[in-house]
């Protein structure tokens, strides 16, 4: 696990308003990364600083240890939060033309955006102006437009928005293709389930401070709460009178609980073994979208 | 990749664009049909040499010499009938006497007699019509050039920001290969456009013969013209694209580009309407909005030292540059700004 972007410190204000405030987080080489904070929370400002769109006030980000310069840059793709491509030009010479910014030549560009286009199932509409395209295949361009020079960090805000559940599908398999390969994938979303299913590792951001950030089993771990459920045969209504419980959640034979953290969770078990048969008996892990609910308060 | 092949990849797309676009294409071939038209139809209505009557042998000789088409007639009446019927412009008659219907054909008159020789001082090889029609055509050309590229500029700078591409573009190229790179294709094309309007306007006026004197005339001209149209229209290229980066929609453009539209239309008009006026002319062969369109005019009109184009050269180039900077700076604070209409004073602060 190589650390290749480093947002280190990173402050940003508009007008009076200080959007980012010491912002620090790291990106790791092929894992997905998932940022996530409410609207508003300085993920889009943040993406753009590491884009170098706009400037950081104090802080910076670094790329390997070094500072990001359009060299490196060069190096990165980038699908804005706002999308945005010519509507009066092809698909196909879109993504070479944006492939040739990124420093590919011109036959590199052109085979590349072949090949990507296939991919993304665009293949029979390289030569229809982006403008035709219905709102879904425009996505799937800026898709491709953000992939063409196979870039070793790629940048992607809200990548999902606006796209259907099968475009949905292919842009997660070529974003796992990427990470495959190697590159470092940091992409936000407000889709919490999605970016569950999806990331290795998590960063999320709440009233432009980071609040948690690391990978996405360690996340769960450290904000697991001493929660359990179990599942008897009879009422488990006794629960209530144990010490150390508090019920969560009671529905005849089964039942949510949180220990105290002096509470032994096998002698909860023993004791309900002692009343009859346990069907299931475990840990609750977090979701995501308590995690984040926990973190951002 | 270095700022200059960034640079040249912005300005092969502009320029590939344009040649695609429609209106760019038909503007394009009206403007060379009219030019070619104003050559062409002259000629042909124009219909071959004058003809005229003559009933006195004697004159047929000289007239024929003068490229008259002679017709020979027996009696003044014969040559009378001809002329009502508009047959003949004009009928030399026993005596001898001219006739014309309405005007007197003073060619003819030249024919037969015989002009005492003439020395001129200041010799000037060209109709005043000409002298007057030359300087002015190029001033409407520069004005029409200046104004409608500079738009072009502007709408696609907007159309960049209002498509919000310009955050990958800014991403991956610098702001300023982006800039030039849109300022060179324009500009390109700007004279690509006109060369290939000179061209034809030459070629036709060669094929139908007209005035070799018109084409005498335009040559030297171009040769001051021309570096102060270019550096004319790049002055002002950076303005019109830091004007359109100001707007955030295609609807805002004609609010945030008034000042430019203002420092073409204002020092074309000046230029045109005090044409008569020595003192004025000279000072706005000056001033670098106007000095591109007073300057060749005043050395077309030999009214210029010679040091005085080169002088009013220098002052156009040091504005230019200076305008080329502060265009890319207006450009550069306010391209990001894609919300909303940014002043001038924000865009100016935020670069």
């Amino acid at each position: 696990m190589t650390t290749v972007l480093n947002v280190d410190a990173v402050n940003r204000s508009f007008g009076d308003r200080h959007v980012l405030k010491d912002v620090s987080f790291a990106v790791d080489a092929g894992r997905l990364t998932g940022f996530v904070g409410a609207n508003g929370a300085g993920k889009t400002t943040t993406m753009r600083i590491i884009l170098g769109v706009l400037g950081a006030q104090s802080g910076e980000a670094t790329w390997r240890g070094a500072p990001i310069t359009r060299e490196v840059r060069q190096r990165f793709g980038y699908m804005p939060e706002e999308r945005g491509l010519y509507p009066k030009m092809s698909v196909a010479e879109q993504v070479v033309y944006l492939g040739r910014l990124h420093g590919m030549s011109a036959a590199d560009a052109k085979a590349r955006t072949a090949t990507l286009l296939d991919r993304l199932d665009l293949g029979p509409r390289a030569g229809d102006l982006v403008e035709k395209l219905s709102l879904g295949n425009q996505q799937r361009v800026q898709i491709a437009a953000a992939l063409v020079h196979e870039p070793e960090l790629l940048v992607l805000d809200e990548p999902f928005s606006g796209l259907d559940p099968l475009a949905a599908d292919t842009v997660v398999a070529v974003l796992r293709e990427r990470s495959a390969a190697g590159a470092a994938v940091l992409f936000s979303s407000h889709q919490l389930d999605l970016v569950e299913r999806l990331c290795d590792d998590l960063v999320i951001i709440a009233d432009g401070t980071i609040r948690a950030s690391g990978p996405r089993s360690y996340l769960r771990e450290q904000y697991a709460l001493p929660r359990y459920s179990i599942e008897v045969d009879a009422d488990a209504g006794w629960l209530r009178d144990e010490p150390g419980v508090t019920l969560v959640e009671l529905d005849g034979p089964r039942a949510v609980l949180d220990l105290t953290p002096e509470t032994d969770d096998q002698k909860i078990l023993r004791a309900a073994l002692d009343r009859g048969p346990v069907r299931s008996f475990g840990p609750v892990r977090p979701s995501l979208a308590e995690i984040f609910r926990e973190v951002i308060q | 990749m270095t700022t200059f092949e960034a640079t040249r990849l912005v300005a092969a797309r502009e320029l590939r664009t344009k040649l695609r676009d429609k209106a760019f294409l038909y503007s394009t071939a009206f403007f060379l049909v009219i030019v070619i038209a104003s050559i062409v139809l002259p000629a042909i209505l124009g219909g071959g040499p004058t003809k005229v009557a003559t009933a006195v042998p004697a004159a047929t000789a000289p007239l024929r010499q003068a490229g008259f088409e002679v017709v020979e007639v027996t009696d003044v009446t014969a040559a009378e009938r001809l002329l009502r019927d508009g047959e003949v412009e004009a009928a030399v008659v026993p005596g001898p006497e001219v006739l014309a219907m309405e005007e007197p054909p003073s060619e003819v008159v030249a024919a037969l007699s015989v002009a005492p020789p003439v020395r001129l001082l200041e010799a000037g090889d060209l109709d005043p019509f000409l002298k007057f029609l030359i300087p002015s055509i190029l001033a409407m050309l520069f004005f029409i050039t200046s104004y409608t590229y500079g738009l072009q500029i502007a709408q696609s700078v907007i159309e960049e920001k209002q498509t919000r591409i310009v955050e990958i573009l800014v991403s991956s190229v610098s702001v300023r290969a982006l800039l030039a790179g849109k300022v060179a294709a324009m500009t390109l094309l700007a004279f690509g456009q006109i060369a290939l309007l000179a061209l034809v306007a030459f070629v036709g006026m060669k094929v139908t013969d007209v005035d070799t004197g018109v084409v005498n005339a335009v040559g030297p001209a171009l040769g001051w013209f021309l570096p102060f149209f270019v550096l004319g229209f790049l002055m002002l290229a950076t303005v019109w694209a830091g004007v359109g980066a100001l707007a955030s929609r295609q609807e805002e453009i004609t609010s945030t580009s008034s000042p430019v539209q203002m420092a073409v239309l204002i020092p074309f008009f000046a230029v045109l309407f005090l044409q008569d006026n020595a003192e004025a002319q000279r000072i706005l062969s000056y001033i670098p909005f106007s000095s591109p369109i007073a300057m060749p005019i005043r050395t077309f009109n030999g009214d210029a030292a010679a040091w005085e184009p080169l002088v009013s050269l220098l002052i156009l180039a040091v504005t230019a540059v200076l305008l080329l900077a502060a265009g890319a700076r207006i450009y550069q604070g306010s391209l990001m700004r894609t919300r909303q209409k940014t002043s001038l004073l924000a865009a100016w602060k935020n670069a």
